[in-house]
């Protein structure tokens, strides 16, 4: 096995600076996203290991990384790429409700409205998934059988991860059994932060196993975590780990999906899939309440990992008021007037 | 699904958002700006300024005479003795904020003006050019009423008529740049606009007549060399301000030598972008892709030297080239436009001789996989790796979309290979290590030198260079020294 590329790299390096060698040509299948044609995450054995690999990371520069997001934030999607967009968007949707006065009619609800968002119109697509709390999940599988709309749940003692190990593995299998398909865990940000970071690790991958089948989001909340270089390490970490997607936030903390945040987090994935030909997913949640919003996350998308990560496998939006916005707006592409928005179901 | 993932990274196509042309509301022709007033030349000569995205003509522009040089110049000293210099700093002030709130009015019209005129992006003039404009003169016409607190001493005095002489890179930003200053400390002016570029500054003419600037307090040439050479040798101007290329800084220099004449001169540059292998790499990829692609590289502080740690050379110029082939190249109007047109055949001509030496001298060539619109003037932007010190495109300004890669060892060869050169504009340093980023900029010959950022622009900063790239600074509380005498 060999798991610390980087490390390794950079001391051949270092050893060549004696000798003025030409650079490498970099040739013409080089110039997209450059994937591995074998696929294999590292087992890492060690904190220390974990430490020497996430010490080989780059450091992230605020004002550059804000600059770059905010740049991107201008572009501009017209005509038949804003509707294609649009469509891409609502099919993206984790239509979510995470509330304490959620019950099975609400989820049922909800689950019709992801099956059929506008049900005036057969040409639009599915939400990708609904996600419930672990006791509702039993509710929205019955809902949707038969659907392509998946049935996540949020675990791991959500959204704070204040529990005992065995505590957040029995909330994850219990949503598993109950027929969830896909689960977002919180990583423990009170280890992250207190530097414990192997304990962070061997939590993503004891909850990865008894996952089972069922597809793994890691939720990072990088409100927690502050600061940019801790998005970029969690999110490594959570890779590691083997996480299918990283996710933003919990939507329960004061900020949550932020362009800058998820342009780190695309770069952590673009560089993990170069690294170990693995693609893991990305999903941003919490206050994405605008198609414009929407667009300008696919257009970082776009730009950063490109087009082969606008898919529904690779790249969701964790929301609610968002689907009907989409909606809203996809409908003003098609007639060229907006429609009251009672023309859409409320849930 | 594997065979998507060698694609390009931004395959996702953009439909055309273009801005309209018809927000320029521009004229037929422009006359000559004097006394307030758009006039003939006395000749009734004229040129076409063309677009340099389509080579389509937009408008026709005055070609002014010596004879009407003589009269922007006496009109300026006689606004000079009667109007402005009897005025107070607050009254100059009003003015000034006057021009600012107006050009950000008057901004969408402006942008397009700007774009149509030169070649850039919309985006650029829209998100830099014009805001900037704005924000000069609105942090000169605060110091308007302050000089006595500018560090010159008690009522610092002006220098009387000043000849500004600007370039066609930033067309109105760098009337801006010159103007605000010169009208704030008291002065007033003759502004000469770039030949290829007159449009912007004559929609700034009609602005100060919009803002009621007295007759005469600005007055604007347009034409060829001829009027710029007409006024660097009046007799009546006290000072002359210039931007532009090394090689007519130093032609004026000498026209002025031993006259009363102050002088300010901001020329070229061969900026040197240092790169330390505990760079933030993702923000340093797009500080040199900003350094050099910006404004097609039409820009005097381009960072156009990239001396990389050599440890990591391979990692950068493998993501320098997937993110070159991102950009996107062509119709400047289009919003999602990142690389327009290059300003005019010359121009490209120059561009295209300097690249053929960068290959003929053994340096390997990556252009950008673009493709190039059929008509107007293009070059794909392009990165040259295993550059030598000792080759021309690692020495001459190029002035265009073309990047020189350089390595080093150490941070005293880095310092070594960035100050070999006769220029001394700007300079750029990449490392997360503070203590060896100041280490670096003390050692470094150059006026401006940006931490872990390339091309960031401010009217509170002092700009200018050293060296061949010229001297005086303009911007900041420095940029009022250029127009006072003192």
């Amino acid at each position: 096995m060999k798991p610390f590329p980087e490390v390794v790299d950079k001391e051949v390096a270092s050893v060549s600076q004696v000798s003025i060698a030409p650079l490498r040509p970099v040739t013409a299948d080089e110039r997209g996203v450059r994937v591995p044609a074998r696929a294999s995450r590292p087992i890492v054995e060690s904190e220390g290991a974990l430490r020497a690999l996430l010490g080989g990371l780059s450091g992230v520069d605020a004002v550059g990384a804000e600059a770059r997001a905010a740049k991107l934030a201008t572009r501009s999607l017209k005509k038949s790429t804003k509707l294609a967009a649009l469509d891409l968007a609502i099919s993206m949707v984790d239509l979510t409700t995470l509330e304490g006065s959620d019950t099975p009619g609400r989820v049922a609800s909800l689950c019709a409205k992801a099956r059929r968002p506008d049900p005036s119109d057969g040409d639009v697509p599915s939400a990708a998934a609904v996600c419930v709390y672990p006791d509702l999940v039993a509710q929205a599988r019955h809902v949707l059988q038969g659907s392509s709309v998946k049935v996540a749940a949020v675990a791991t003692a959500f959204p704070s991860g204040r529990s005992s190990m065995n505590v957040k593995l029995l909330d994850v299998r219990d949503a598993v059994e109950a027929g969830a398909d896909e689960i977002d865990m919180v990583i423990d940000r009170g280890a992250y932060l207190s530097g414990r970071l192997g304990q962070v690790l061997d939590e993503i991958v004891a909850v990865k196993q008894a996952c089972g089948a069922a597809h793994l989001k890691v939720i990072l909340e990088t409100a927690e975590l502050a600061t940019y270089d801790n998005v970029r390490r969690a999110s490594w970490i959570a890779m590691l780990g083997g996480a299918d997607f990283i996710k933003t936030s919990t939507g329960k903390a004061g900020v949550s999906a932020t362009l800058p945040n998820a342009l780190v987090m695309l770069e952590a994935v673009r560089d993990f899939a170069e690294t170990y030909g693995e693609l893991v997913g990305v999903k941003v949640a919490g206050g994405i309440r605008t198609s414009k919003d929407a667009l300008r996350y696919l257009v970082l998308v776009n730009e950063t990992v490109g087009a082969s990560w606008l898919t529904p496998d690779l790249f969701r939006f964790g929301a609610s008021s968002l689907l009907n916005d989409l909606l809203m707006q996809r409908r003003k592409q098609r007639t060229g007037a907006y429609v009251r928005p009672d023309e859409f179901s409320g849930d | 699904m594997s065979d998507d993932l060698t694609s390009p990274l931004g395959s996702m196509v953009y439909d055309p958002a273009p801005e309209s042309p018809s927000v320029a509301h521009l004229r037929p022709s422009y006359g000559l700006f004097l006394e307030g007033e758009f006039t003939d030349p006395e000749s009734h000569a004229s040129f076409e300024t063309l677009n340099p995205a389509t080579e389509s003509p937009l408008a026709r522009v005055a070609q002014a005479s010596l004879e009407d040089v003589g009269r922007a110049v006496a009109s300026s000293r006689h606004a000079y003795e009667k109007v402005w210099s009897t005025t107070t700093g607050a009254q100059r002030a009003k003015y000034l904020y006057r021009i600012a709130r107006l050009i950000q009015e008057r901004s969408r019209e402006l942008a397009v003006v700007e774009t149509l005129d030169n070649g850039k992006a919309i985006r650029e003039s829209r998100d830099i050019d014009i805001p900037l404009a704005a924000a000069h003169f609105f942090y000169y016409a605060g110091w308007a009423d302050k000089l006595d607190y500018a560090g010159f001493g008690p009522r610092p005095q002006p220098l009387g008529v000043a000849g500004q002489i600007i370039p066609w890179n930033f067309p109105l930003l760098m009337a801006a740049w010159k103007l605000a200053p010169a009208l704030a400390t008291g002065n007033t002016c003759v502004l000469k606009p770039a030949e290829t570029t007159p449009l912007s500054a004559l929609v700034l003419a009609e602005i100060l007549q919009q803002a009621e600037l007295p007759p005469g307090v600005v007055n604007i040439v347009t034409g060829d060399g001829s009027v710029g050479a007409a006024l660097v040798d009046h007799p009546d101007v006290d000072k002359i301000a210039f931007t532009g290329s090394t090689e007519v800084g130093r032609y004026i220099q000498q026209r002025i030598a031993v006259s009363h004449k102050h002088l300010t001169l901001e020329l070229g540059g061969k900026g040197a972008n240092i790169v330390f292998e505990d760079a933030p790499i993702d923000e340093m990829i797009e500080g040199i892709i900003d350094g050099i692609f910006f404004n097609q590289g039409h820009v005097c502080c381009a960072g156009s030297r990239l001396l990389v740690q050599e440890s990591i050379a391979d990692e950068v110029l493998r993501r320098l080239v997937r993110r070159v082939d991102q950009l996107r190249v062509g119709d400047p109007m289009d919003k999602n436009t990142d690389v327009g047109a290059i300003n005019s055949a010359a121009q490209l001509a120059r561009i295209e001789e300097l690249t053929q030496y960068g290959e003929t001298e053994g340096a390997t060539r990556y252009t950008s996989s673009c493709v190039l619109p059929d008509k107007g003037y293009w070059f794909a932007p392009t990165i040259f790796a295993d550059v030598a010190q000792s080759h021309r495109i690692a020495r001459e300004e190029i002035f265009g979309p073309v990047l020189s890669v350089l390595t080093f060892r150490t941070p005293e060869e880095a310092v070594a290979k960035a100050n070999n050169t006769n220029y001394g504009l700007a300079c750029g340093v990449w490392s997360e290590k503070g203590s060896r980023t100041l280490w670096v900029a003390q050692r470094l010959r150059a006026g401006v030198i940006w931490a872990n950022t390339y091309n960031r622009f401010d009217p509170t900063s002092p700009f200018g260079g050293v060296r061949e790239s010229g001297f005086g600074r303009e911007g900041g509380r420095h940029g009022l020294e250029a127009y006072l005498d003192v």
